[in-house]
C-alpha cells in the first residue's frame, strides 16, 4: 500500500497533532537525559526507584524532599537542569491537557459546553505552568 | 462531512479493531490517568508547600509509596512507547499496513516487559529491604 501525499491546510488541530508527537519524542529524550544525570550524580547507589523516577521527570531539590539524601540539592541546581525542567514542564504540560481536551472533545458534539470545557482546561494549563515554573525558578 | 460520533460505548468495544485498536483505547486510559495524577500532584504538592494542608500531604505520601509507583511505572511506560510507535508510523506512514503494524506491536510489548519487570523488581526488592 502506498502512502497518500494529502497537504493539509495549517489549522490548530492539525499543529496540535504535530505538536503532540514531537514533543512526545522530544519527552522521551528528555527523562533520558533526567535518568541519565542522576545516574551519573550516584543514584545507583543513593536512591531507590521511584526516588529515581521523580528526578528523571522533574529534578529539582524541592520536587524530592522526602527522598533522605542530605546533599540533594548539589548538582541539580544549575542553569542547566533549570532549563531542562522548564523545558520538560512546559512540553508536558501542553502535550498532556492537549490530550485532555482531544479526549473530552471526542466525547461531545458541539455544544456551548465545548468553549467552557476548552477555557477550564486552558486555566489548569495556565495554573500549572506558572506553578511549576515559580518552584523551579524560586529553588 | 463530519463522521457521525453516534456510537455506543459497547457497540464501540464490539468493533474488530483488535490489537491496534485496543492500544488505542489503553493510550487513552494511560493518557488521561497521566493527566489527573500529575496534576493532582502538582496541586498537592503546591498546596502542601503554601498552606501545609493535612489533604495535601496525604495524596504526596500515597504517592510516594512503592505500590503506587508500580501501577505509575507501567502506566507511563505503556504511554512512552506506545507513544513513540504511533509517533514513528505516523513520520513514516510508509509502514502503516497491517503487517508492519503488528510487528510493531510485538516490538513495542517486547520492549515494555522486560523494561517493566526490571522496574517491579527494583521497586520491590528496594522497599522489602527498607521496611
Amino acid at each position: 500500500m502506498r502512502a497518500r501525499s494529502v497537504q493539509p491546510a495549517m489549522s490548530f488541530e492539525y499543529f496540535m497533532w504535530i505538536f503532540t508527537r514531537g514533543s512526545g519524542i522530544a519527552l522521551i529524550l528528555l527523562a533520558l537525559i533526567g535518568i541519565s544525570g542522576a545516574f551519573l550524580m550516584g543514584a545507583r547507589t543513593q536512591m531507590d526507584l521511584a526516588t529515581v523516577m521523580r528526578w528523571t521527570f522533574f529534578p529539582n531539590p524541592n520536587h524530592v524532599v522526602n527522598s533522605n539524601i542530605p546533599d540533594v540539592a548539589i548538582g541539580w541546581a544549575t542553569a542547566f537542569w533549570q532549563i531542562m525542567q522548564i523545558l520538560i514542564i512546559i512540553l508536558a504540560t501542553t502535550h498532556g491537557y492537549n490530550g485532555l481536551r482531544v479526549v473530552i472533545e471526542d466525547f461531545m458534539g458541539d455544544t456551548y459546553l465545548r468553549p467552557m470545557l476548552r477555557g477550564l482546561i486552558f486555566l489548569l494549563w495556565l495554573f500549572s505552568l506558572i506553578v511549576a515554573i515559580y518552584v523551579i525558578l524560586s529553588s | 462531512m463530519k463522521p457521525s460520533r453516534n456510537v455506543g460505548f459497547y457497540q464501540g468495544l464490539k468493533y474488530q479493531g483488535r490489537g491496534p485498536m485496543l492500544h488505542w483505547m489503553l493510550h487513552r486510559i494511560t493518557g488521561v490517568a497521566i493527566v489527573l495524577f500529575v496534576g493532582l500532584h502538582v496541586f498537592a504538592s503546591f498546596f502542601m508547600q503554601q498552606t501545609g494542608a493535612d489533604l495535601a500531604t496525604q495524596v504526596n505520601i500515597v504517592y510516594e509509596s512503592w505500590q503506587f509507583q508500580i501501577i505509575v511505572a507501567f502506566i507511563v511506560i505503556f504511554h512512552a512507547l506506545n507513544g513513540l510507535r504511533v509517533a514513528l508510523l505516523d513520520f513514516w506512514p510508509g509502514f502503516q499496513n497491517q503487517v508492519d503494524q503488528h510487528r510493531a506491536l510485538w516490538l513495542q510489548w517486547s520492549v515494555i516487559i522486560p523494561l517493566y519487570a526490571l522496574t517491579v523488581f527494583f521497586l520491590v526488592t528496594r522497599s522489602l529491604a527498607e521496611s
